[in-house]
């Protein structure tokens, strides 16, 4: 080892050291941060969109610090909002003050007194004054926000109450006071002045907090995708022409559209000089495209349906992605179903390729 | 050459526990530039980064005739030749996956672009040496996403 490379080494260090120091010490930036981390589903200006308008001022103005730290955290499982786990405590805080400093009203402490109702009573008033916007159970407004899914001239979906992130982030008295109020600017009106008195109110309150028993299992219903392997892999009996061979004959007989057939290197090295063992089937259902871009459009990244066939030491290996594991990537319960559906389908065809 | 092997692995254990922080599995950005000048941004900045853009592919052929609201969706396949080899080669799992994809489509007058985080793929991979790469292609996605945010101003 030359005296040379041991310093290169060293300085490669000392640098990375340096790096990895400016990155914890320096003070984050809200705006630059809001604009990586929120702005594409809340808006540049905080005007909303596919997330929540935190600039409404009946909003901003009627919500904690603490309420918008754990929603920063928590996220809304399975309701596009992702859980911002690896921000540092600085970082979430400098967005915090970035959304505050769209209004000049100071942030409203948080109040952590416990509502105490009947719930029972309050499941009752429920069913009679909530259940059209946020949904029986309070399951939230049909649409989880994602563009397309839902007419863009509403401001905003109802949202879901017994969503875990919610139920973490929001107080008792929070959420009294949006029943009281309403949010102006929004479909939510005050349920004062739509007649309910402030006991009836303490009651919702009640009932809403009791979706904690049954929020927590279905969250874990939701994570189950996590431990999906990312990747669907089969190995095949046959060599990689017939294997080819035997995947379109699968994507056709599976009503799919196989649109062509390439090498994987294809566009990444000289044509003709692509590794010849390693080819892509790409494929396509589009009424199942249609479905699938209603719901999500961000699902587009992976499509259109692709499997790859690999030979390699002389064994063919069949790949495909794994939409159950990637449904999970979304954070968009709606698209569960599709995910499932399309795993089922990557499966028979892998199946009926390898027969 | 221990004296190497220890800084190198104290530098691999930097690079893996550095706060870079990301935000989930899954990276955004919205700008109000138009379709074709986003578009325009992002092959610019992707190249620039020293990558390929090796197909730009068509996602929403036939489906305006179904009722959908936009004719512009691509997607775009994007890699360094000797990495994506590198990685196919040591795990064939990946080949599932490569090249990455960046979707880009139209809204209402602004553009969306979406993409998986790099770092979903140190799932199917054991070597930790080679996760650095991940990292590398998710910060290079952030940079590429800042400068399209950027090219709108």
């Amino acid at each position: 080892m030359s005296f040379l490379k041991i310093n290169v080494i060293k300085s490669l260090f000392l640098l990375s050291i340096l790096a990895f120091s400016l990155n914890v010490f320096s003070a984050p930036h809200g705006d630059e941060l809001y604009g990586r981390y929120c702005s594409s589903c809340h808006g540049k200006d905080g005007k909303g969109g596919v997330g929540v308008p935190l600039a409404l001022h009946s909003f901003i103005n009627s919500v904690s610090d603490e309420y918008l730290v754990k929603t920063i955290r928590h996220g809304r499982p399975g309701r596009i909002m992702p859980a911002f786990l690896s921000l540092s405590d600085a970082q979430v805080s400098a967005i915090v003050g970035h959304v505050r400093g769209w209004s000049d009203a100071p942030a409203p402490a948080e109040d952590t007194t416990v509502v105490k109702g009947n719930a029972e009573h309050g499941e009752k008033l429920f069913a009679s004054h909530c259940v059209q916007c946020h949904g029986e159970a309070g399951m939230g407004g049909k649409g989880t926000g994602v563009t397309f899914s839902r007419k863009r001239e509403l401001p905003i979906i109802a949202p879901a109450l017994n969503n875990t992130g919610f139920l973490a982030a929001a107080s008792d008295v929070m959420i009294r006071d949006t029943i009281t109020l309403g949010r102006e600017g929004t479909p939510m009106t005050s349920m004062l002045v739509a007649g309910l008195s402030e006991e009836d109110i303490d009651d919702i309150v009640s009932y809403i907090r009791s979706f904690e028993k049954t929020a927590a299992e279905l969250e874990q219903t939701l994570n189950g995708a996590g431990s999906e392997s990312p990747v669907i892999i089969v190995d095949s009996p046959y060599g990689l022409d017939e294997t080819v061979e035997n995947l379109k004959q699968a994507i056709t007989d599976q009503n799919f559209t196989l649109i062509r057939t390439d090498f994987l290197e294809h566009g990444l090295v000289e044509e003709g000089k692509e590794n010849k063992k390693q080819v892509v089937l790409h494929f396509c259902n589009f009424g199942f495209l249609f479905q699938a871009l209603s719901l999500d459009p961000r699902v587009g990244m992976f499509l259109p349906c692709r499997v790859t066939v690999v030979e390699k030491d002389g064994k063919v290996k069949i790949s495909t992605i794994n939409p159950k594991r990637l449904s999970k990537l979304f954070n968009n319960h709606e698209l569960d179903e599709y995910c499932e559906e399309m795993y089922e389908a990557y499966i028979t065809l892998l199946e009926d390729a390898i027969l | 050459m221990r004296t190497m092997r220890h800084y190198f692995l104290v530098l691999v254990f930097f690079c893996c526990t550095a706060p870079h922080v990301h935000a989930d599995d899954l990276l955004m950005v919205r700008t109000q530039q138009a379709f074709p000048e986003a578009m325009l941004a992002l092959q610019t900045s992707i190249r620039e980064h020293g990558y390929k853009v090796t197909r730009v592919q068509r996602i929403d052929i036939g489906l305006t005739g179904m009722g959908y609201k936009t004719d512009k969706y691509r997607v775009v396949f994007v890699g360094k030749p000797a990495e994506i080899q590198y990685l196919v080669n040591k795990y064939p799992a990946l080949a599932a996956y490569m090249p990455p994809q960046i979707s880009i489509f139209a809204e209402q007058g602004e553009t969306v672009l979406v993409t998986a985080n790099p770092m979903i793929y140190s799932e199917m991979i054991e070597d930790d040496a080679d996760k650095i790469l991940f990292r590398r292609w998710e910060s290079d996605v952030y940079s590429v996403f800042d400068d399209i945010r950027a090219a709108e101003d």
